[in-house]
């Protein structure tokens, strides 16, 4: 069946689209801002950033292109005040990594997901230790590194529970006419 | 927007990876070879985030009030016999000040002595943690009215925190006494003898090159020395515990998991600065 083409996209769908495109990026970083705030506890931004890159690098990786992972990572340097780099580094890696078994992680249940982003939160955090230690040039403690991969671990099934609505909302948008 | 044919733009988002992780390499490099431009950049983004961080710092206040609140409720019963015990030998203590203030006053008067001019501080309001996993510090909201500069230090109500790193124009850094990278200068009360307080990134920095025949004696009290003129001399810092390894570490009296005012003295001092920003020295401002 011949149809009418499509009218050109107007002013309020565009926006509409890119609110949804960059919707999980400005959430990630809105949320690192608000984690900055002190509580007294380790700082959950890198945490927070690890979580949001690799959920939806798994399961919606065109919310969170090269680039978002990249300005995450700046900001999440930035926010801690941590050798300028790392994260950008740790988090364009976990982002590739993530990509390249999205098809076989998308699948799995909730649990095995979260074993499986447990392995990349253990290999973030050894990593940012090493590049610290490396670009500092002094032995950090390791105790914070294990901060970080318990709070990250500890952090997952909360937030994806909220990304995971916030995704069903995105896919809900879309296949609505 | 620039039309690009399908394969390019496949090619182009396949290339975006590997390139943005050598801009990440590259970025680090950067961050390493010019302290001094990731500095303001630093800086100038928590100048921008502090208005936020002010207003969220109210209900976030609240928040943590309440919860203190409910624990001090709980521990009250126990906390009342504690403080009991205390006034009563807190009140010995003022009988042992008031003798010993009428015998200074007198001493001070055979000697015709001055007094060192009592140092003025500002208050200002501890707005983000400043550090990340690796570093122990806090963010600062100064504003036009409060100038602060590098190589200040900063007390808590209780004792010393730590000392000011940088400087922006709405926000400043201060560096917690506990993280790796801070070492101060510090006075044994009782000996009178100098050390140096290294921070370890745990809650107890640890005393470091006690001279010799000198022993830091377990619950004595550490204040700050003057030493170099790096720092007003005889302000709290801690007491010192000698830790299962056999290290002595200082206790320090500061709350520095519970911070929110933090008073900067005014030394007119040059201060002490990490290294990379020794180079740059900044004169007191004229007032």
């Amino acid at each position: 069946m011949v149809g009418r083409r499509e009218p050109a996209p107007g002013l309020f769908r565009r926006l509409d689209g890119w609110a949804r495109a960059s919707l999980p990026t400005v959430a990630a970083a809105l949320m690192m801002i608000m984690a900055a705030a002190p509580v007294g506890l380790p700082s959950a931004v890198p945490a927070i950033a690890l979580v949001s890159v690799f959920f939806w690098s798994v399961f919606r990786p065109a919310a969170m292109p090269p680039p978002a992972v990249f300005t995450i990572g700046l900001l999440q340097d930035m926010l801690t005040f941590a050798p300028l780099g790392v994260s950008v580094f740790i988090l364009l890696l976990v982002h590739g990594l993530a990509m390249r078994w999205r098809r076989q992680l998308a699948r799995q249940s909730f649990l095995v997901v979260w074993l499986a982003f447990c392995g990349f939160a253990t290999v973030a955090a050894l990593l940012g230790y090493l590049l610290t230690a490396l670009l500092g040039w002094t032995l950090p403690p390791p105790i914070s590194g294990l901060h970080l991969l318990g709070l990250s671990a500890g952090f997952y099934p909360a937030l994806s529970f909220l990304l995971t609505r916030a995704h069903a909302a995105i896919r809900l948008a879309e296949e609505r006419p | 927007m620039i039309r690009l044919s399908i394969p390019l733009r496949q090619a182009l988002a396949r290339l975006s990876l590997p390139v943005l992780i050598a801009v990440a390499f590259g970025t680090m490099l950067l961050g390493k070879a010019d302290t001094v431009l990731v500095e303001r950049a630093r800086m100038a983004l928590s100048d921008a985030l502090a208005p936020i961080y002010s207003a969220m710092s109210e209900p976030i206040g609240a928040v943590r009030g309440v919860v203190r609140e409910g624990r001090d409720l709980l521990a009250m019963r126990s906390e009342n016999a504690a403080l009991r015990e205390e006034n009563e030998r807190l009140r010995r203590w003022q009988a042992a000040a008031l003798a010993l203030e009428g015998e200074v006053a007198l001493l001070r008067r055979q000697l015709s002595f001055t007094p060192e001019g009592s140092t003025s501080f500002r208050t200002a309001r501890v707005v983000a943690d400043g550090g990340g996993t690796y570093a122990r510090a806090v963010l600062l909201a100064t504003g036009p009215d409060l100038q602060v500069r590098k190589g200040q230090v900063a007390l808590d109500e209780r004792g010393l925190a730590g000392r000011i790193t940088e400087v922006g124009s709405r926000s400043a850094r201060v560096l917690l006494v506990t993280d790796i990278n801070s070492r101060m200068p510090v006075t044994l009360e009782n000996s009178r003898a100098r050390a140096i307080m290294a921070g370890t990134n745990t809650a107890r920095p640890r005393l470091q090159h006690w001279p010799e025949g000198v022993l830091p004696a377990e619950g004595e009290r550490i204040v700050t020395s003057s030493d170099q003129n790096l720092l007003p001399a005889g302000l709290p810092v801690g007491e010192v515990r000698w830790s299962a390894s056999g290290a002595p570490e200082i206790e320090l009296y500061a709350r520095l998991d519970r911070m929110d005012l933090l008073r900067i003295f005014d030394v007119g001092l040059a201060g002490i600065l990490p290294p990379e920003a020794v180079a740059r020295p900044e004169p007191r401002r004229g007032r």
